[in-house]
């Protein structure tokens, strides 16, 4: 075949270099293959052909995005997963019963006794709300399902709605094949798939969705100057808002790249008309949403937004006032003056809001994204949480892979064709870089722009690539349909001397990349099979002959709770667990996921690294009945609450001084062993820990007592309790719960 | 204890103001066996009436004291045909309350009635066979982690009877486990576990001798204190068992720690009187069987298939010490066709009605069926009343037949009947529904696609699409043609690689001059369509590529037809291949420039 084709090679080259200004126009390489295949027999034209195309590659990502979600329901079974979503969970469920009045109205009793918790004003609404339509909506049309099945459905669902609003956003930036690659790539990538598996249910399933489809009606509005696409792009705004608390991205991202456009000159009024009918209502709308409430006028999150709001008008007064003024100098001392005035007004309504409180200081959690610092030194509660740590090199290539070498050479395509659309997509691209980097969690952010960046890429290279192929394709078909007795004359022809080795060297990168993505796609696949799929409620491990075991201890013991313990029982535990006992166990919890009192969880700290009898005290003082901890000293299982212990002490100690860090360590170390510090041996959670743990052997050739997640033999083997007593152990003594004794006698 | 003595006291007295009224009947023997090895308690009574009266005697009265009569769950009188045990076949009476005349109000009397009757001097022996729920006493009441279970077990040692009986005597039949203490009176004997009170002769009617039994019994004290049933007949061949669980064990309370460390150590010694796993016993050919809770699957189970009958073993989360309580639903489905019959056009479904697991004590239980109902047997006393059910595609709900009826025991599992009507048409429904629904959709599809939904029909926009609209339609035919042109080519083409092979010009000439004629034709109705073009504002940016793809293709015809002529002319001048070559290559050449032009017009003109 190569031996015919290389003679024609010559002759070729007078037929492709006309034909390449035509194929330069060509929509996708897709419609081209089609058309070297001549499916002229399905009587399709081009156009038509393309669309099908289109469609049908969009309805496999669509699907398969869903599909690969469902790991965790095969691999285990049909539920909720980890913690917070055992809340929304929970919540659902009372919408789904109650009704929206009564969910709104809602005062919960039993998380965060004997506080409470206004459910209905402290949580983003969107997610319950969402599920109980989808629910409702299917019940209407009698399918008879269960709301847990369409909790633990909805974020593969929406992560499938979210490769449709990829597609488009990746057509608006850069043109189909791209939204194309987008949406396959954001299908299957794992930063995103972490937080949209089937079961987990959390407010991020359905927020990313959200995200970007503002994003991408925003810069449609951007585009058209559109009032309907800003109006839809408000909407999207204010369903952001109702569903997660990241939407302060958002209103902070638009406004800079606004001030972007305004300073490099890119001012239009497509930009004014976008920018303030999207802010304007989407404020308002958000309003609407009780736990967010008047921060957009009243929070310093929210400032920004407004400034440049009042900066559009003036920009717009000021192009106004050029119009009629047409003496330049005149208009020139207009400007100076208009500008020091609205900035220094702008100024002044910032520092008088600020000074008298009714502008709000920034919160924590932002000023620890901004200074990643910030939140070890002073909100030791968000710095406990592994999830906001800062991201490590290798988290980064595990949930990026290939897409972290292609995101630069997305930036580059994006930099040569700088439009309104690419230069959002770049601002959106590097801030959310910047904040993944600085939390872990926030790789979920960064994670569309990455693929629209990196989809740009790879759509750009493999389109120019293929020209090249086809190029001399087409020229070789027409060619021999020429038959055989011209081509021997026409190979003395023209001979191309540019790049001899152009059409190979584009096959083989063609090749080449089609290499990485398949590496991209088998790693996904991997990682999500692997990593993201454990509902981290039921545990598995493998065992000695290759078989699966599960520890279903958290259940066990929850549904123990549940059904051994009086219904008005109330359980203390480190607030890790708060969520999942509510939802599971139905009891009382002091202290829960959602941390909104430091105080009370310093109180339940505190508790836990005092003397039994202080501890005692304060137990008493809680109206505690049980009190539950995590151990894992015999499945050898890490994340259990003596290795969250140090933790609950810096949480205990920031509020309360008595309780000092030093006196759990010995040299600066942390130790369960003999060489631990007497307190910590002492302490009420070493001693609910390894209560009894001394006499029993966990592992051959090693001494009783002998902790396995810690690898040492626990130092305090001879414990006993005199207020607590055990009431429970699950059977890999997972989890452990103890009753609190009723107060002695006095005689 | 006193109770009982008061009682005791209490019917001695009546027993001798109202004994003359019942004295027709007498029993001559009565041998009772009590079956204490599970919580349940059984008895087994082997009873010889004999009528001393000179009437006819239609029923026989069994009387027992309010404390064991609240408690009895099953009763089941039979005739005794030889030496055979209780057979709940033909030969068994019907059973009924009365509330006979005369008679103390602290007992509860149940006739069994004689169809025959017994007639002077004639006898009669009668299995009676009764089973009790919650009689064993826990003693005492609250056990720690590593003691047994003591139950007490109080009876009667005389048989409790309106009639006189001569000759009675009682066996109580323990499980292999210590016995603590136990009444003695005037012969008893112990053998291992087996105790033996009697032969007791001549005995008054209604006399009463109170004993207690208290001994170890480390058996599972599981009630189920609700046990909803759901039994869903899809007539596509499936019924669907669905089994919610209230578990409670029902034994001494446990008090003080629970130690896992212990029970793991030694499960048996600390931790006897807790039970850790369950038998259910379902009919063969189950499949699809689940286990799990209000939290989700539980993964404790095993399935054991067999012909006869299938087993599974479940583990509840955690062991059930005395006063722990569990939940959990078992699922499971059965092929339709061992369960559903029909008869006389109408249908019965024949399933078990109690609960498949070994010896549950069900407090309340209450059985939903699925499916249109018409009538329904059953041998016992229950609460029943309808209820409408939707599940998956329902519109009007299907009927759902609820009964209900308290204190189950192993005893009841018996086959129940429930004969409705259905059409088999009626399986349709959903199905159709469901492909109706679909066709809807696409209709709905098809119709908005091809509506026009634009709201103003005169605004400038929709002129203008309507024109841009029109204009495509006739690039296309445009196109059309072109690519038609086009084949006439490669058929000219063909005709002269037949001509080389052949050499039959004649066949050559009739080729170009049918392609002559239709490419005119071609040509002719090009015409209009690229004066419309011409017209239209909206063609104007595309219009001088479509002239320019018009004029190539003529070009191209023309070059084309100058080859064919000069080939056809060498042929007929049978000039030599190598010369044909030479002459053609120049036309060779250009036409294939104007190919490769045309072919990049028309894709480019496809590609707006």
């Amino acid at each position: 075949m190569v031996g015919k084709v290389e003679p024609v090679n010559g002759n070729v080259k007078s037929g492709s270099n006309q034909s390449t200004p035509a194929a330069t126009q060509a929509a996708t390489l897709k419609s081209d293959l089609l058309n070297s295949l001549s499916l002229k027999s399905l009587k399709l034209k081009t156009k038509q052909q393309e669309l099908l195309i289109r469609v049908s590659i969009l309805c496999l990502v669509y699907v398969l995005a869903f599909m690969t979600r469902l790991f965790s329901v095969l691999r285990y079974e049909s539920m909720i997963h980890e913690f917070d979503p055992y809340f929304n969970y929970r919540t659902t469920l009372f919408l789904t019963q109650k009704g929206f009045y009564e969910f709104w109205n809602w005062f919960d009793y039993e998380s965060w006794y004997p506080l409470g918790r206004i459910v209905g004003g402290t949580l983003y609404p969107g997610l319950m709300v969402t599920a109980a339509i989808i629910y409702w909506v299917l019940r209407f049309l009698r399918f008879a399902v269960h709301i847990r099945e369409v909790c633990v459905l909805t974020a593969p669902f929406f992560a499938s709605n979210t490769t449709l609003v990829a597609y488009f956003f990746g057509k608006e930036i850069w043109d189909s094949g791209a939204g194309l690659v987008a949406a396959a790539l954001i299908a299957i990538c794992p930063g995103y798939i972490s937080r949209s598996v089937a079961g987990s249910y959390d407010n991020e399933g359905v927020a990313i969705f959200a995200l970007l489809l503002t994003f991408y009606l925003f810069v449609k509005a951007v585009n058209t100057g559109s009032l309907a696409w800003a109006l839809a792009s408000a909407f999207g705004y204010f369903y952001m808002v109702s569903a997660w608390g990241g939407y302060v991205f958002i209103i902070n991202l638009i406004p800079l790249y606004v001030l972007v456009l305004l300073i490099t000159g890119r001012y239009s009024m497509r930009l004014y008309v976008a920018y303030n009918c999207m802010y304007v209502v989407g404020m308002l709308l958000a309003m609407q949403i009780r736990f967010v409430g008047f921060q957009h006028v009243q929070s310093g999150e929210h400032m920004a937004a407004m400034g440049v709001f009042f900066l559009m008008q003036v920009f717009y007064f000021l192009d106004w006032v050029k119009h009629l003024l047409s003496d330049t100098k005149l208009f020139q001392a207009f400007l100076r003056i208009t500008v020091t005035c609205a900035v220094g007004v702008g100024a002044i309504a910032l520092g008088v809001g600020t000074a008298s409180g009714y502008i709000s200081p920034w919160t924590g959690r932002f000023y620890s994204l901004l200074d990643p610092t910030y939140a070890k030194d002073h909100i030791p509660i968000i710095a406990s949480v592994s999830e906001h740590q800062p991201t490590a090199w290798s988290s980064f290539m595990f949930d990026f892979h290939i897409l972290l070498f292609l995101f630069p050479a997305g930036l580059y395509f994006c930099f040569k064709r700088l439009t309104d659309a690419t230069i959002f997509i770049v601002m959106y691209g590097l801030t959310s870089m910047y904040f993944a980097g600085v939390m872990v969690r926030l790789i979920l952010v960064a994670t569309p722009a990455v693929c629209l960046i990196s989809a740009i890429a790879v759509s750009a290279t493999i389109k120019n690539l293929t020209l090249l192929v086809r190029a001399k394709n087409k020229a070789v078909s027409s060619g021999s349909s020429r038959g055989t007795s011209s081509a021997k004359g026409s190979s003395k022809g023209l001979i191309d001397h540019s790049q001899p080795f152009q059409r190979n060297g584009a096959i083989v990168l063609l090749l080449g990349a089609f290499y990485l993505l398949s590496k991209y796609a088998t790693h996904c696949t991997w990682v999500t099979s692997e990593a993201y799929s454990s509902p981290s409620i039921v545990l598995s491990a493998r065992g000695a002959h290759g078989n699966r075991i599960i520890f279903d201890d958290y259940r066990e013991a929850y549904f123990w709770l549940r059904q051994n313990t009086p219904p008005d029982a109330k359980v203390m535990s480190w607030w890790d667990y708060g969520y999942q006992i509510t939802a599971m166990g139905n009891r009382t919890v002091i202290v829960d996921n959602n941390t909104w009192n430091n105080t009370h969880i310093a109180t339940v700290g505190r508790a836990m690294s005092s003397y039994e009898d202080e501890a005692f005290e304060i137990m008493r003082s809680l109206d505690v009945d049980y009190v539950l901890v995590v151990f894992g000293g015999v499945t050898g299982y890490s994340s259990d609450d003596i290795n969250k212990f140090l933790w609950m002490v810096r949480i205990g100690g920031g509020v309360f001084p008595v309780i000092k860090e030093p006196d759990y360590l010995v040299n600066g170390e942390y130790r369960v062993d003999k060489g631990a510090a007497p307190k910590m041996l002492n302490c009420l959670m070493y001693k609910l820990s390894y209560y009894r743990f001394g006499e029993l052997t966990t592992e051959y050739g090693k001494p009783p007592g002998y902790d396995r997640a810690r690898g040492v033999e626990i130092g305090n083997k001879d414990i006993k309790l005199e207020y607590l007593e055990e009431a429970f152990t699950t059977s890999n003594w997972i989890v452990r719960i103890y009753k609190v004794k009723p107060p002695n006698n006095r005689w | 204890m006193k109770t009982g003595m008061r009682l005791d006291l209490f019917l001695f007295t009546i027993s001798i103001l109202w004994a003359p009224a019942l004295s027709d009947l007498v029993l001559s023997k009565v041998e009772r066996r009590i079956d204490l090895t599970s919580q349940i308690v059984r008895i087994t009574s082997t009873i010889k009436v004999e009528n001393t009266g000179s009437d006819v005697v239609s029923e026989v009265l069994l009387a027992f004291p309010d404390n064991q009569a609240n408690h009895l769950a099953y009763l089941a009188a039979a005739l005794n045909e030889g030496k055979g045990k209780v057979k709940a076949s033909a030969s068994s009476f019907q059973v009924e309350v009365v509330h006979p005349k005369d008679m103390p109000s602290s007992l509860t009397f149940y006739s069994v009635s004689l169809p025959k009757g017994l007639g002077k001097g004639e006898s009669l022996t009668l299995d009676i066979f009764a089973v009790y729920t919650h009689t064993l006493q826990p003693f005492p009441e609250k056990i720690a982690q590593s003691e047994i279970q003591l139950v007490l077990f109080q009876e009667s040692a005389h048989f409790l009877s309106p009639y006189a009986v001569k000759v009675q005597s009682l066996s109580i039949k323990l499980p292999d486990a210590r016995i603590e203490s136990y009444t003695r009176t005037e012969n008893t004997k112990i053998h291992g576990s087996e105790i033996k009170y009697g032969p007791y002769e001549n005995l008054a009617p209604l006399s009463y001798s109170p004993i207690v039994v208290h001994f170890e019994s480390n058996q599972p004290f599981a009630v189920a204190q609700e046990l909803v049933r759901e039994i869903e007949i899809s007539h596509w061949g499936n019924v669907q068992v669905t089994e919610h669980y209230n578990l409670v064990h029902d034994g001494a309370q446990s008090k003080g720690e629970f130690s896992r460390l212990d029970y793991q150590a030694r499960p048996y010694a600390r931790g006897a009187s807790a039970f850790r796993r369950l038998v259910a016993k379902l009919p063969p050919r189950v499949h699809s069987v689940y286990y799990r809770d209000e939290i989700g699957n539980i993964s404790t189970s095993n399935l054991w298939g067999g012909s006869k009958k299938t087993e599974l073993e479940i583990e509840p989360r955690y062991p059930m010490f005395g006063g722990w309580r569990t939940a959990f639903t078992i699922g499971y489905s059965l092929p339709l066709r061992d369960f559903l019959f029909v008869l006389d056009g109408k249908r019965f479904l024949n399933f078990s009605f109690g609960c498949p697991i070994n010896e549950v004590v069900i407090d309340t239980l209450i059985v939903r069926r699925v499916l249109e109902i018409f009538l329904l047997l059953f041998h016992f006393l229950l609460k029943q009343w309808q209820e409408i059910k939707f599940s998956h595609l329902d519109v009007v709900g299907r009927p759902v037949v609820v009964v209900e009826k308290n204190n189950v025991v192993p005893e009841h599992n018996q086959h129940f009947q429930v004969y409705y009507n259905f059409s088999s048409l009626s399986m349709l429904t959903e199905p159709l529904m469901l492909i109706s629904g679909f066709f809807f959709l696409f209709v709905a599809c098809i119709v908005y696609m091809h509506a026009d939904l634009s709201i103003s029909k005169s605004s400038a926009s929709y002129l203008a699409k309507l024109q841009w609209e029109e204009v495509q339609a006739t690039i296309q035919r445009v196109q059309n043609i072109i690519n038609r042109c086009l084949t006439i080519h490669d058929k000219l083409e063909a005709s002269l690689r037949d001509l080389s092979r052949t050499g039959d010009v004649q066949a050559c000439k009739a080729a170009r001059k049918s392609a002559d004629s239709l490419l005119k034709e071609m040509s002719k109705e090009l015409k209009p369509l690229v004066v419309f073009l011409q017209s239209s504002p909206q063609a104007a940016q595309i219009l001088p590529k479509v002239e320019e793809l018009v004029a190539r293709e003529r070009e191209l015809q023309e070059r084309l037809m100058l080859k064919h002529s000069t080939v056809v002319d060498c042929y007929e001048k049978k000039s030599v291949g190598r010369e044909i070559e030479n002459r053609v290559a120049s036309h060779q050449q250009k036409i294939t420039a104007i190919r490769q032009e045309v072919d990049d017009l028309l894709e480019f003109i496809e590609e707006i």
